[in-house]
């Protein structure tokens, strides 16, 4: 299983052809509160960089990209009651949805952790 | 941030508090500390820290003032005894609004304070309008905090004897930890509160002082906007501007008695016609269904998606735990419990025009009991 990072601050943890996206730490800290999570329906195809959801903090929205394109499988229901779990725990419970990597080679271009770290440490 | 953005007096405290940087109404400011929602519980419960020294302190002065300020806004100057604040708005001759303001009288003089983003326009606009002989200087050296919230009174008996005895919309001169304040209480969050304007080279030292009572935590920009929004305050620049009316943005409190009958304000003419036939639209609460926030700049839109109105604020109250914002809506939809529509970057919200505040105002008001 590997962890991979965009620019954007998501994340796409990988087991075989299945994908599971999310906001990072750092994202989330940047974002403050967060009060609402609208995540992807299971059956919708969402593109490589394209809008898969959106956050919204107390004082503003954000569109999340998803980091590889696909068919989403399920969305994380438990954000619609407690959006703060992408606070609390943003790369574990606070996931937002599960996909099928249409094709891995999309992810040639994403960060390793080392790699996001770096990236990060220039932000 | 801009390059040209310009620092506050408090500039590095705000950082070494944790602050968050961001720009606003051309300075760096403190957008949060530990987090917004967190600060703005605080504030509800105990007492809050406000640097808002972007805003335009300005002394009006002259034998002229009085009248001079009158022919520029709505409120009665004349009755408004020493000590005394109003909230009034300056106003285009089509009774736009230009800004909204505090004004006391203070001594020989009126003492106002206007927003950061607009002082400079306001203070063009104030010197080429009053009279000669009335003398505008803006206080560029004197820094203002605001502390609110429910235990504010606790701590200003403390560190500033005296002031506890204030009344909501009275101020007056006071000594806080030795350095010579001009304190109010007034506020814009609801709450009672307080509002202390001191000289800049001592504001780090007042600030120190207030933050280190235990009642006492920093508050960001962040929540300052979701505490009024709360408490159903406009805010400029948002809410009000230059096309919207004193009696669209439901501010006819703002327009005295005696300036209804006598006139001699701009914009008396459209005022009067619309406090008589109604205005077209109207500035109201809305209760946003679900989760999810509108934001300034959703459109209220009817049954056939045709925009009728437009979003002016919104965000999540944290007190109700729910999406509120204001909005200007047709007149007739103006009353609290209709149900309204209101589209969001595609998306239809339902929302049902509330009674403001969303959250009951508390302030310590002349003969109510403590």
């Amino acid at each position: 299983m590997s962890v991979y990072f965009t620019k954007d601050h998501e994340w796409v943890r990988v087991d075989g052809d299945t994908g599971t996206v999310g906001i990072t730490d750092y994202a989330q800290g940047q974002l403050g509160d967060i009060v609402f999570v609208e995540v992807p329906e299971a059956g919708r195809q969402v593109d490589k960089g394209g809008d898969s959801a959106v956050v919204e903090s107390v004082k503003a929205a954000s569109d999340i990209y998803a980091p590889v394109g696909g068919e989403v499988i399920e969305g994380n229901a438990a954000l619609a009651d407690e959006p703060s779990l992408v606070n609390t725990d943003p790369e574990g419970e606070g996931w937002f949805f599960k996909m099928r990597i249409a094709d891995p080679s999309e992810l040639d271009g994403l960060m390793d952790a080392d790699a996001y770290r770096a990236f990060l440490a220039d932000q | 941030m801009s390059e040209t953005d310009l620092k506050l007096p408090l500039d590095a405290w705000h950082r070494a508090q944790g602050a968050r940087m961001v720009s606003f109404a051309r300075y760096e400011m403190p957008i949060q500390y530990e987090g917004i929602i967190a600060e703005h519980r605080w504030t509800r419960e105990s007492a809050g820290l406000f640097d808002v020294s972007h805003m335009g302190q300005l002394v009006i002065a002259g034998r002229d003032a009085e009248w001079g300020l009158e022919a520029l806004l709505p409120a009665d100057l004349a009755i408004l005894k020493d000590g005394r604040l109003r909230y009034s708005l300056l106003l285009r001759e089509d009774a736009g609004i230009i800004d909204d303001l505090m004004v006391t009288r203070r001594g020989d003089h009126f003492y106002m304070v206007v927003n950061g983003a607009t002082k400079h326009g306001d203070i063009d606009h104030m010197r080429t309008t009053l009279p000669s002989g009335v003398v505008l200087d803006h206080m560029t050296q004197q820094a203002l905090l605001a502390l609110q919230g429910p235990k504010a009174v606790d701590v200003m008996a403390r560190v500033a004897p005296g002031a506890e005895e204030l009344t909501f919309m009275t101020g007056g001169g006071f000594d806080i930890g030795g350095v010579r304040a001009w304190i109010s209480r007034s506020g814009y969050t609801g709450e009672d509160g307080f509002e202390i304007s001191v000289e800049a080279r001592n504001v780090g030292d007042v600030a120190a002082l207030l933050v280190a009572q235990p009642e006492v935590k920093p508050i960001g920009l962040g929540a300052r906007d979701s505490l009024r929004l709360e408490a159903g305050l406009p805010l400029y620049g948002h809410d009000l501007d230059e096309t919207t009316t004193p009696v669209e943005a439901d501010l006819t409190f703002a327009l005295s008695k005696r300036r209804r009958e006598s006139g001699g304000f701009p914009g008396v003419q459209r005022i009067l016609t619309e406090l008589d036939k109604g205005p077209i639209r109207k500035r109201v609460g809305l209760f946003v269904e679900g989760r999810q926030p509108v934001r300034e700049g959703a459109l209220v839109v009817d049954a056939e998606g045709s925009e009728v109105g437009k979003v002016t604020s919104g965000g999540f109250s944290p007190t109700l735990e729910r999406p509120i914002a204001m909005a200007y809506v047709p007149a007739a939809a103006a009353v609290p419990g209709t149900e309204i529509l209101v589209e969001q970057r595609g998306k239809i919200f339902k929302a049902e025009v509330a009674q403001m505040p969303f959250v009951p105002h508390r302030y310590h008001r002349k003969g109510a009991s403590a």
